[in-house]
């Protein structure tokens, strides 16, 4: 018994340690010098050598970033943006996970392996013919436009990740709120929601960021109401350095945040493999 | 009981016609605009428009270069971020969080992020000047200096696509049960047979997902080549892009219809390579 327990208790693993703290870096420190660059003076910007802090620390570029012509605007058609794709793949998406998760029916793995095969796809590939499309019929230049094909790419995630949340009610729970006499939709709004919102609300999270982050489709097919991306992009060619790095640090600030809410989820995210 | 039957149909029903209008349709008509006229009638003058393209070649090559090196590069530093996180050292729900966030981050603003460090004025240059290994600002990101070029892009995209494997591979090990690790364990295999031996075949098929997100990913590789090269390195997605600004649509459906063959063959390759013979199945 106690050399089962000496075998639990491991022993400090130095190059293990040092290892995670060399990658941490890795990811950290290249976010930590936008940050101070968002943060510097103009000048400062072209000092050498390079600052460790910003300082004077000040948020005059990032100021002036956000009083550029159209960003106060494209950042409002990228929430508007964001919002339906979290709405409709909620909307589509869901009941599809439902499925998933509580019926037994021929098909099944077909449709589960349609979803995932979703990804041996390159989005890019959807933009052109679909602009090709709303143009005829009569969307062009259209933020639901660009709703639209954010959706069929985010969606397949949703049905990923909520077919899994589903999964994970008990049956037993359902059952019991059956047997007490429950009705179907009863259960649903008693015992199945409570139980999935966190996990629902993270998949929801993730559709609108994906909406969110998006640039090829979006300024494929927007030419004047543009979101975010596709609005930054546009104007980095006539942007000096002191601007990109402002919008550069806004456009990056809410993944930190963001990241926080969904971390736990990831694996229901990227966890699927084809068997 | 016919009622219950039916169910599951109609809650898959809206999912489905919609991946079949926004996903499937536009692969067709994608195809039909690449080799097809305006006015109707087959034509391989888009394609041979796309083959002839001044940028063409280069595109080509640098897509294919960005896969056949992100892909093993990444492999090792996400399978290293991997086993940090499954090794439960203290810290490693932080960890996941940290190795995690470029997955959040946009295309654009992780490309800023190493424009902030190439840049002539940025913190590799200061740094590089600093222990004097340069006396005067390189010019990672310029045009002419066609190999450093690329080589920052290819940072940019390890730093930003790495994670996505990571999640995928943790997510393989935690199926792993513990047993078979410790089983080696007790017949003295050390860490890097059990690697070896036990975690990597046992991963294989969450390796095999994790390479085909990356190779898909590599494949649209735009806005950070964008951001990061400018116009000193192109790749296909970025061609499809100037193709449609330069109001050559159907030349730009015939880069897609490229991407699209390429992505299939490389992922049937990555299939290929992982298929596990019937009998070695467990």
């Amino acid at each position: 018994m106690k050399n089962m327990a000496a075998g639990i208790v491991r022993r400090p693993r130095y190059g293990t340690a040092l290892i995670a703290a060399v990658l941490a870096l890795w990811v950290l420190v290249p976010i930590y010098f936008l940050a101070v660059n968002a943060f510097s003076t103009e000048e400062k910007i072209y000092s050498y050598p390079r600052p460790l802090l910003p300082r004077p620390a000040t948020t005059a570029t990032l100021e002036q970033f956000l009083t550029t012509t159209g960003i106060t605007h494209s950042l409002w058609n990228s929430v508007k943006v964001a919002s339906i794709v979290l709405v409709l793949s909620s909307a589509l998406g869901f009941p599809a996970g439902f499925a998933i998760a509580n019926y037994v029916f021929k098909g099944k793995s077909a449709y589960r392996m349609a979803i995932i095969s979703t990804r041996a796809f390159p989005p890019v590939i959807l933009a052109v013919p679909l602009a090709y499309a709303f143009i005829q019929v009569g969307l062009p230049d259209s933020l639901i436009a660009v709703a639209l094909v954010h959706t069929a790419i985010a969606m397949p995630f949703t049905v990923l990740v909520s077919s899994s949340v589903f999964a994970g009610v008990p049956r037993d729970l359902q059952e019991a709120a059956g047997v007490f006499g429950a009705s179907p939709a009863r259960t649903f709004v008693k015992v199945v929601a409570p139980l999935t919102l966190p996990g629902l609300a993270a998949a929801m999270l993730f559709t609108f960021v994906t909406s969110w982050n998006e640039v090829f489709v979006a300024t494929i097919l927007t030419l004047s109401n543009r979101t975010l991306p596709a609005q930054v992009f546009v104007l980095l060619d006539q942007s000096p350095p002191p601007i990109k790095f402002a919008g550069g640090f806004l456009l990056l600030a809410p993944s930190l945040v963001f990241m926080l809410f969904i971390r736990k989820y990831l694996f229901r995210l990227f966890g699927s493999t084809l068997k | 009981m016919k009622h219950r039957a039916k169910a599951p149909y109609l809650l898959l029903l809206p999912s489905l016609a919609y991946l079949v209008v926004f996903f499937g349709y536009p692969m067709v008509s994608g195809l039909g605009l690449a080799i097809t006229k305006e006015e109707g009638g087959f034509t391989t003058e888009h394609v041979r428009a796309m083959l002839s393209d001044f940028n063409f070649g280069s595109a080509l090559t640098t897509t294919v270069v960005l896969i056949v090196v992100l892909l093993p590069l990444q492999f090792v530093i996400a399978m290293a971020m991997a086993m940090v996180v499954n090794s439960r050292i203290p810290g490693s729900g932080a960890l996941l969080y940290i190795y995690a966030i470029p997955l959040a981050i946009s295309e654009i603003a992780a490309g800023l992020v190493w424009v902030s460090l190439l840049t002539e004025s940025g913190y590799v240059n200061s740094l590089l000047m600093h222990f004097g290994i340069l006396d005067r600002p390189y010019y990672f990101t310029a045009a002419e200096n066609k190999k450093a070029v690329v080589m920052s892009v290819i940072a940019a995209e390890v730093w930003r696509a790495t994670s996505i494997m990571m999640v995928t591979l943790v997510s393989g090990m935690q199926s792993i049960p513990n047993e078979y690790n410790e089983a080696c364990e007790v017949f003295g295999a050390g860490p890097i047979r059990r690697l070896f031996k036990v975690t990597l075949p046992l991963l294989k098929p969450s390796i095999q997902v994790a390479l085909i997100i990356r190779a898909v990913l590599a494949l649209q590789a735009f806005a950070v080549v964008s951001v990061v090269g400018g116009t000193g390195v192109r790749t296909l997605a970025g061609e499809a892009y100037t193709q449609y600004v330069n109001t050559n649509p159907r030349v730009s459906s015939a880069y897609a219809v490229l991407i699209l063959l390429m992505a299939l063959f490389t992922v049937s390759v990555i299939v290929g390579l992982f298929r596990t013979p019937v009998e070695d199945r467990a």
